[in-house]
């Protein structure tokens, strides 16, 4: 969506003064909404239908008389969620340090290391997709695949959505912080820093929501 | 000029202690959401609207304050709002026609 | 409303324009030759769709006829649904918006010329991808809105599906990076002075379908993963032995589906809301109930998507909400309708060819609005669902309302992409052909389908009394099939033949009618300064805009170096010589297209059971598509 080293002289001039990619990721955000939404919807559809287990939150006995325990595992996705929202903080941070790169408070304080605090947001979104990898591995050696049942596909779905917008972010932000150590982001990038970190937040916010309908909420 | 305060204000970004505090309300409310899991209030009849009001205030404290949509240009606002509430709308409206709601 | 200083470009410009051959169309990123490049595939498209629906006539002509097979029909009512949809008439209007859109505006480019170039590869590709199997005879075969589960594997084996799904998945990443193109062109790129509400009605009613495109795509391309994973991975979202909804499909598929007929629409009443003043000499009549409305009309087309869906009995509360949103979306309508006829209401009104498609549209576009109308009544619609009679309401608003206001766009802006007159004459005869064969298809089919004739089905028996009016349709899409010939011959022609025509080809009063036609590359040597709705009119007929709110060009604070008032030009220099700095030329967008179709077609070798090849091919494609993207994103546009 935009150039990841715009180092252009001259400033081009815009109708409200707000950069061009700025808009753009905005918008791509609001249809966003929309994507996820579906995605929302469908599992909330589906919850409860599924004719055979696993399911998420109830016990299932298969006629053959095997016992499957209700499959989320609220703990572990209860500590991945604090990583991601963590993460956030850390995107927030790495932000600022760009922005402010320079001034008092910043220079040569952790703070204002912004390389610091985009390794950490991308490591924290790494071990996201850690937690969410043993999660997926635990539910298939537990007799959950995406072709199981509804619950299956449209979890699976749902999630794996998420984790692929994760891991987007982590290479946006690996990318990112690339440029960082090549030739150092400056308060003139701090725009292209913001576009991440709203694409990061973002999906933090999805999280936020699939976390309570898919994982809380029975 | 109002360019120049629309360019300024963008800039206006919160604060390190915003910045603490808001992490801060955001894992004090996801360890209160899990917490109320494991009580007996689960099966009360306000317990999932509890939850959607807490993942509601996360959600808004995130878009506000760590996307800066607080202190951003209107446009930003409208962009996001407009298409936020017809997705709501469109959930909310497919979740009734497949009776998962009653009105 | 100005804002931060322009400084002068650096030099090193170079102008595309004179610039021709082969290479200089691959590598554009200038949006006048993307819109042209647009427009051509577009109504190569439109062809190839109209053959499709010659040939569904030919074989519905008599009853009992076996001209072609009903596993080839099905395949061909398919892909003339799909093909005119989302390969001839949005890409048609796109062509529009890439063209015009910043030159109403007054702006030099779009946003984004290289995400724009992107748009267009897909766009081809996803086309061709889609389009191909129908010379094996493996098109599509499940329907243009392609109802799960009659579209999983148990009940559509074979690799027909598949393409569409996979087509549609490509072809909805071009539509979602045009709109997102275009909603930050309109919002940053217009010239000093061009508020909002000064923006032309085109450029107003592209501004609302790309809202409708971000926001209806998504669930389509969702409803679309579902059934790939379906059909290739084993999930079971419409596997209705597993529980699944036999409604789920239906139901994201018109939450898309519906907001998509404004996108189809609404672009066309834009082009209208152009051509209708121009050749009354008056601005156009209430210009922000204009405005309004189309909001009201995209806000409300998301909240009827359920009355394609009254035959399967949603029940009454449902059937009743959503019957009344859909009357509800006839009001803003209406009103356009009106708007428009007091807009040439004791206006000096000159019959040109534009106009004459112009007035076609209102006329034509107001029958199928009515017929729907009547779709929105429950029980009138539970009769009608699935007969001739809807596809005569949808033919009429988008052949009646789209094609023809698309036509009356091309034949007005046709001077200003060529600098060439169409012939006037042909043109005439191309409109009342096209008024008349439309008519003749169509109108027959409202009985037809009262009379009981079911959709999509591919031959009957005689004795139903269906027979008279098949004949009919048959001829008129003949004299239809003559139309768009006379059409094709004029516009090849006039593009080297026709009358040679000045800036300002109609005496129109926006932005795009000051600078030569064709434009030069750069658009604008000086961005003008706006201060009225019709510009160009406040310049040379300041009697026709007396009554409409000015503000003058002192109270504008000019901070660009290239900003001057609103003035013609003529001038020929090329943008080196003015200084104004050109994006470069360049693939990559290209080649993060191919990479996306290789990443989709790839997919196909699972259902031949070559798995390894399948994700060899898949990772190649996906491996180009990020090297491609990384390239392009870290070399600078100009």
């Amino acid at each position: 969506m935009a150039t990841a080293e715009h180092t252009h002289e001259h400033v081009h001039y815009t109708a409200t003064g707000l950069d061009n990619r700025k808009i753009a990721i905005w918008a791509f955000i609001g249809s966003e909404c929309m994507l996820f939404a579906s995605l929302i919807s469908t599992y909330l559809i589906y919850k409860g239908r599924s004719i055979v287990g696993p399911f998420p939150h109830e016990a299932w006995t298969s006629p053959a008389g095997q016992v499957f325990k209700p499959i989320l595992n609220i703990p572990v996705t209860s500590v991945s969620t604090f990583v991601l929202l963590m993460s956030s903080l850390a995107m927030v941070l790495a932000l600022a340090a760009v922005e402010n790169r320079g001034k008092p408070g910043y220079v040569g304080t952790a703070l204002g290391n912004s390389k610091l605090w985009l390794a950490t947001t991308a490591a924290l979104g790494a071990t996201f997709l850690g937690f969410q990898a043993f999660e997926f591995t635990s539910f298939v050696h537990e007799g959950l695949t995406i072709r199981t049942n509804l619950f299956g596909s449209s979890f699976f779905t749902l999630t794996g959505f998420h984790g692929a917008h994760v891991t987007v972010g982590v290479l946006w932000l690996m990318t990112l912080l690339f440029i960082d150590f090549k030739r150092g982001l400056t308060p003139k990038d701090s725009l292209i820093v913001d576009i991440c970190a709203l694409y990061w937040h973002f999906v933090d916010v999805v999280w936020i929501a699939i976390f309570t309908l898919v994982y809380l909420i029975k | 000029m109002t360019d120049h305060q629309h360019a300024d204000h963008a800039h206006e970004h919160p604060t390190w202690t915003q910045y603490k505090w808001v992490a801060i309300v955001l894992t004090v409310i996801t360890a209160f959401e899990v917490w109320i899991y494991y009580t007996p209030f689960k099966d009360s009849p306000f317990f999932v609207p509890l939850l959607l009001i807490l993942s509601a205030v996360k959600f808004a404290i995130v878009v506000l304050f760590y996307m800066h949509l607080k202190y951003d240009h209107k446009l930003f606002k409208a962009l996001f709002t407009g298409p936020l509430i017809i997705a709501m709308c469109t959930i909310t409206a497919l979740l009734f026609l497949f009776s998962k709601l009653k009105a | 409303m100005a804002t931060t200083a322009a400084i002068p470009a650096t030099g090193a410009a170079h102008d595309a324009s004179s610039e021709s051959g082969l290479w200089s169309w691959i590598a554009t990123v200038d949006h006048k030759r993307i819109g042209t490049l647009y427009l051509f595939t577009a109504l190569f498209f439109f062809l190839f769709g109209g053959l499709e629906a010659f040939l569904i006539r030919l074989q519905l002509a008599q009853p009992n006829q076996h001209l072609v097979s009903a596993e080839f029909y099905n395949q061909l009512f398919t892909m003339h649904g799909t093909t005119m949809v989302f390969l001839a008439v949005m890409p048609l209007s796109a062509a529009f918006f890439n063209y015009l859109i910043p030159l109403q505006i007054g702006a030099r480019d779009v946003a984004f010329p290289r995400l724009n170039a992107f748009s267009y590869w897909v766009y081809l590709l996803g086309g061709i991808f889609i389009t191909v199997p129908i010379f094996f005879q493996v098109a599509p075969n499940g329907g243009w809105f392609g109802y799960a589960p009659l579209t999983t594997i148990q009940f559509s084996g074979g690799m027909n599906i598949d393409f569409w799904v996979m087509g549609l998945q490509i072809l909805g990443i071009s539509s979602l990076a045009a709109a997102f193109n275009f909603i930050t062109t309109i919002i940053n790129m217009r010239a000093p002075g061009m508020t909002l509400m000064r923006m032309p009605m085109f450029t107003w009613m592209s501004f609302i379908v790309q809202f409708l495109l971000v926001l209806a795509f998504p669930p389509i391309t969702i409803a679309l993963v579902f059934l790939l994973f379906d059909r290739f991975f084993g999930t079971q979202f419409y596997a209705i032995a597993a529980g699944a909804d036999p409604l789920l499909w239906q139901h994201l598929f018109w939450v898309f589906g519906h907001p998509e007929v404004y996108i189809l629409i609404l672009p066309a009443f834009g082009l209208v809301s152009e051509i209708l003043p121009t050749f009354s000499k008056k601005p156009l009549f209430g210009y922000h109930v204009m405005v309004y409305s189309g909001i009201m009309i995209g806000f409300l087309g998301f909240g009827v998507w359920a009355h394609h869906m009254f035959a399967v009995g949603l029940g009454a509360t449902a059937d009743a909400i959503f019957a009344m949103a859909t009357m509800l979306i006839a009001i803003p309508t209406g009103v356009k309708i009106f708007n428009w006829i007091a807009t040439i209401w004791g206006g000096e009104v000159t019959f040109t060819t534009p106009m004459k498609f112009a007035i076609g549209l209102v006329a034509l576009f107001t029958i199928g609005g009515i017929s729907g109308v009547m779709h929105s009544s429950a029980p009138a619609d539970t009769q009608q669902t699935d007969t001739y009679f809807v596809v005569a309401h949808f033919h009429y608003v988008l052949f009646g309302g789209s094609i023809m206001g698309i036509f009356g766009g091309i034949y007005h802006y046709f001077p200003k992409m060529f600098g060439r007159y169409m012939s006037e004459k042909l043109g005439t005869w191309h409109f009342w052909l096209n008024f008349v064969g439309m008519n003749l298809t169509f109108f027959p089919m409202h009985f037809s389908g009262l009379l009981g004739m079911p959709r999509r089905i591919y031959t009957y028996d005689a004795g139903q009394g269906w027979e008279k009016f098949n004949l009919a349709s048959t001829i008129g899409t003949a004299l239809l099939v003559i139309a768009t010939l006379v059409f094709v011959i004029n516009f090849l022609k006039s593009r080297k033949g026709g009358a040679p025509a000045p800036n300002d080809a109609w005496g129109a009063g926006t932005l795009e009618w000051s600078i030569p036609s064709p434009p030069p590359d750069y658009n604008f040597a000086e961005i003008p300064v706006v201060t009225s709705r019709y510009p160009l009119w406040d310049l040379k007929h300041p009697e026709m805009t007396a009554d409409l709110a000015h503000s003058g060009p002192d109270a504008m604070t000019i901070t660009d170096a290239h900003a001057t008032p609103v003035h013609e030009e003529t001038g020929h220099k090329t943008a080196a010589e003015l200084g104004i700095p050109m994006p470069f030329p360049t693939v990559k967008p290209l080649f993060t297209a191919l990479g996306i179709v290789i990443m989709f077609g790839g997919l196909l070798f699972m259902h031949l059971d070559k798995f390894a090849l399948a994700m060899t091919i898949t990772l190649g494609g996906a491996t180009l598509l990020v090297g491609s993207l990384y390239a392009w994103l870290t070399s600078p546009l100009e």
